[in-house]
């Protein structure tokens, strides 16, 4: 066997059309007015125009208001623990390259206590999309200070005013060697459908941050990127290279230290694709490892191979 | 290479290495023990002992038996040729070597040198050997493995006759059963059991003793089209693995106690969202770093109650360097007909120690590691409250339209999250019962030994080979002394107080300390499980194995 080699095959086409009520599972959780119900429709929406059957994607996520997502939606889905869903998520998209692995979760879960495995998955570069909906404060335990939430930010462990540096999201992704990083807003339901296509067809480890209000806890934090609010959605000016003038002011997704200097901008920033980079992922990497160990060695079946180990042992 | 003689020869061998926790090294031994007979331990005493230094001589002479052989290094070695209990052989064997191997090479080769000095005296198979030196260096540049045979026969050849009295032969046994003998080390036996389970994928974090585990699965396992993933902690490495089972692989994660302290949460997962999954602790000692390279069965209680909440997983753990094997087949047949957590409990001493037995039967053993993803239909329930879980892979078509989220939050049958009490009750007890089922289908342990009679000696994991070995002895003296030995410790297999009852009393022997109320880990579980007063325990804590006499002191009154 080997990785590539999964039973799918058989797994007969679904004939009739993907429509919104067969990929809708329970009612979300979420409280009335969350970002994260866009996110959902984003979601929704996007698998609908992309026609993805059920038995091709997996949801998976870890702990937080935005971690229930796999509930809401009708796949194949995992519920783990907190900050622990992207080696959950490598796992599952290593062993299985017939499923597109989508991972959805919160400020917390992904850059507090998974931060550590955001940088090792960007640094291995896992196929994975992976959704970050952040809010700049922990909701479900109710209102203490989150990894991004701003200095002076009042919660209920920091009464008067988050002290520390908050986390920037895109710098910390492109530290860490994502290879897709894009961010965007939960009121701007085009663009998210929009990042969340390019972040699936990125071969890579595909990351987009989105800003998701709480209503509940931090009313208004994103209303500055909300043109409906009086704020502004600036958005990045992609390279066309077209090789018009103005074509030379554009951004460049390739270049690292362009996208450094775009993440540096005041809050709240641009938003778009920061970065993009074709290095290849862990999951080739291994697939050529197996490919090449397995052609050395004529393609033995697996009790040839273990007979003839334990034959040097004799 | 002295095991592996012995594997070929139909000899029963066991060894024993100790090696330093630092890197630049310090002195090491490494034991072997070989015998005609059963061998069941590494022995208390020795009947040769080979110093290379002077500091190995001080050490280790008290280990030599009154009567016993002292082969030295005269170039370096200055024994007390006054103490008269022992027989003394002088060799230069540093000067030898160098002379041997025309002075180029330092003093390396010197332990080749030996291997040919004590073939010479035991009379072993010149021939058999130099095959083995061979395919030892034969890797490597023809002129190694030339120096290396130099070396051999330059000790070989040497008249260590004359300076000797006795004579040592083994006894040249008829060619036993029909399969031949392989010769490994613990670690590397769990490692191929793993394989012959089916077992493709797996993720882990360098620690001692376990990392020999995860080197052998990273280059094994891509050979067999899987993989296995060096993890950026200890959180990771279960969480992947975890990645793997759940994506239909049953995977392997492990470590050592401090490593797997750090896995308890996802391993909580796994019981509560009821994912197959084996978790191999090869056992050092102490808490905390405690103490890397020494040895220890003080995880036990870790590895069964080791999570916050009603988490029943189940615990095994390996005997022998053969069982190792075993316990890896075992183990994932439970972990996928129950779908649960399985513990595998090896210790320091059975990972690194060599071993000859039987070559398993792999053609009737090797198990298909795909995953079931045959669409699923009428009514499929991820957790079905009559009946034990057993999941649909990602990528499984539902015919029903309805697809299952695994969870670790309480759930409904369908893995909806829900706090209701009447449902967390009944979950709560159906993943209690599905492990009340295995130990229903565990056979009862065979006592060793008579079936009643005073002493019955109860032991778990690496101390089987020390406690039979006390069996016997025990029995030459007539004393009512048998052993039973558990391979599953959680849940213990039912029927066990039958056992007992035959017995006037019952002695739990284990490497662990004896705890505030004055009993081992396995101990206080059978105190709390039979309520039995008749049990006693007999644990040390030195960080070494058992000695037969030990546990012969610890008995008798």
């Amino acid at each position: 066997m080997s990785a590539t080699e999964n039973n799918v095959s058989t797994i007969a086409p679904q004939p009739e059309k993907l429509t919104k009520k067969a990929i809708t599972a329970d009612h979300p959780t979420w409280c009335p007015g969350c970002g994260d119900f866009a996110v959902l429709a984003a979601f929704y929406k996007t698998l609908e125009k992309r026609q993805l059957p059920h038995e091709s994607i997996v949801t998976l996520a870890g702990i937080g208001c935005s971690s229930r997502f796999p509930y809401f939606v009708n796949s194949h889905g995992a519920h783990f623990i907190h900050g622990r869903a992207v080696p959950l998520a490598s796992g599952v998209s290593l062993a299985r390259p017939d499923l597109h692995v989508f991972l959805f979760g919160g400020d917390g879960d992904g850059f507090s206590i998974g931060g550590n495995h955001l940088d090792h998955g960007a640094r291995k570069n896992i196929r994975m999309t992976y959704v970050i909906m952040d809010n700049f404060v922990y909701g479900l335990t109710k209102k203490q200070t989150s990894p991004t939430s701003p200095i002076g930010y009042r919660s209920k462990t920091d009464p008067t005013g988050a002290m520390d540096q908050p986390v920037n999201p895109i710098k910390k992704l492109l530290a860490g060697g994502a290879t897709f990083i894009g961010r965007t807003h939960a009121t701007q339901i085009n663009h998210m459908i929009q990042m969340i296509e390019r972040a699936m067809d990125h071969d890579g480890f595909s990351v987009i941050e989105c800003l998701s209000e709480c209503v509940e806890f931090y009313p208004g934090a994103f209303d500055p990127a909300n043109p409906r609010k009086g704020g502004e959605f600036k958005l990045i000016d992609e390279k066309k290279w077209d090789g018009t003038p103005e074509d030379e002011l554009r951004h460049d997704v390739t270049d690292e230290l362009a996208a450094y200097r775009l993440a540096s901008q005041p809050f709240p920033g641009v938003f778009g694709v920061f970065f993009e980079s074709d290095r290849p992922t862990k999951n080739a990497f291994e697939r050529k490892l197996v490919e090449t160990t397995r052609a050395k060695l004529g393609a033995p079946s697996d009790l040839e191979l273990l007979q003839g180990t334990f034959n040097r042992m004799k | 290479m002295l095991a592996r003689l012995a594997g070929r020869s139909d000899q029963e061998v066991m060894t024993y290495m100790t090696i330093p926790s630092t890197i630049s090294g310090g002195p090491s031994i490494f034991q072997v023990r070989i015998g005609s007979g059963e061998v069941l331990s590494a022995g208390d005493e020795a009947d040769f002992l080979v110093a290379f230094y002077q500091h190995s001589y001080e050490d280790h002479i008290g280990f030599l038996k009154e009567g016993g052989v002292l082969l030295y290094d005269s170039d370096q070695v200055q024994p007390d040729l006054g103490d008269k209990r022992f027989v003394y052989v002088g060799v230069a064997i540093t000067g030898l070597t160098v002379e041997a191997l025309g002075g180029t090479a330092k003093d390396k080769g010197k332990n080749i040198f030996v291997l040919g000095l004590i073939a010479e005296i035991f009379h072993l198979d010149a021939e058999k050997l130099k095959d083995l030196i061979r395919e030892r260096f034969g890797g490597k540049n023809e002129s190694i493995v030339n120096t290396a045979l130099m070396a051999f026969q330059a000790g070989y050849s040497y008249p260590v006759g004359g300076l000797l009295t006795t004579r040592y032969a083994f006894e040249v046994r008829q060619e036993t059963a029909g399969r031949d003998q392989v010769t490994m080390d613990g670690n590397q036996a769990l490692a191929y059991g793993l394989i012959a389970a089916g077992v493709r994928y797996g993720a882990g974090y360098p620690i001692t003793p376990w990392s020999t585990i995860m080197e052998i699965l990273r280059s094994e396992l891509p050979k067999y089209g899987g993989l296995f993933v060096q993890a950026e902690d200890e959180l990771a490495a279960v969480s992947l693995a975890l990645g793997f089972s759940y994506s239909g692989y049953l995977a392997v994660t492990g470590s050592a106690g401090p490593g797997i302290s750090l896995k308890t949460e996802a391993i909580g997962w796994a019981s509560m969202a009821e994912i197959p999954l084996l978790v191999v602790n090869v056992q050092r000692g102490g808490p905390s770093t405690g103490l890397p390279t020494n040895v220890e069965q003080s995880d036990l209680s870790q590895a069964i109650f080791g999570s916050h909440g009603d988490s029943p997983r189940v615990v095994l753990a390996a005997a022998t360097v053969e069982d190792c094997f075993y316990i890896a087949l075992e183990a994932a047949r439970i972990a996928r007909k129950y779908s649960t957590p399985v513990f595998i409990l090896s210790d320091s001493s059975l990972a690194t120690r060599i071993e000859a037995f039987d070559e398993p039967d792999l053609t009737s053993i090797m198990r298909d590691p795909h995953p079931d993803l045959s669409p699923r239909s009428n009514g499929y329930k991820p957790y079905p409250l009559e009946g034990i879980t057993q999941h649909a892979p990602p990528g499984t078509r539902m015919t029903e339209g309805k697809y299952p989220v695994v969870t670790g939050l309480e759930h409904d049958e369908m893995g909806h999250p829900t706090g209701h009490p009447s449902l967390h009750m009944a979950m709560t007890a159906k993943r209690r019962r599905k492990l009340q089922q295995l130990a229903a289908e565990i056979p009862l342990p065979e006592v060793y030994g008579d079936a009643e009679g005073t002493t019955l000696l109860v032991g778990w994991g690496s101390t089987f080979g020390p406690i039979r070995e006390a069996v016997d002895r025990a029995r030459e003296r007539q004393k009512g002394v048998s052993s039973l030995h558990l391979r599953h410790l959680h849940p213990l297999p039912n029927g066990l107080e039958n056992v007992f009852a035959r017995f006037n009393q019952i002695v739990v022997v284990e490497m662990n300390d004896q705890g505030l109320y004055g009993y081992g880990q396995l101990a206080t579980i059978l105190r709390a499980r039979f309520c039995d007063p008749k049990i006693r325990s007999l644990t040390k804590t030195d960080g070494l194995t058992f000695r037969v006499k030990e546990i012969l002191q610890g008995i008798l009154p």
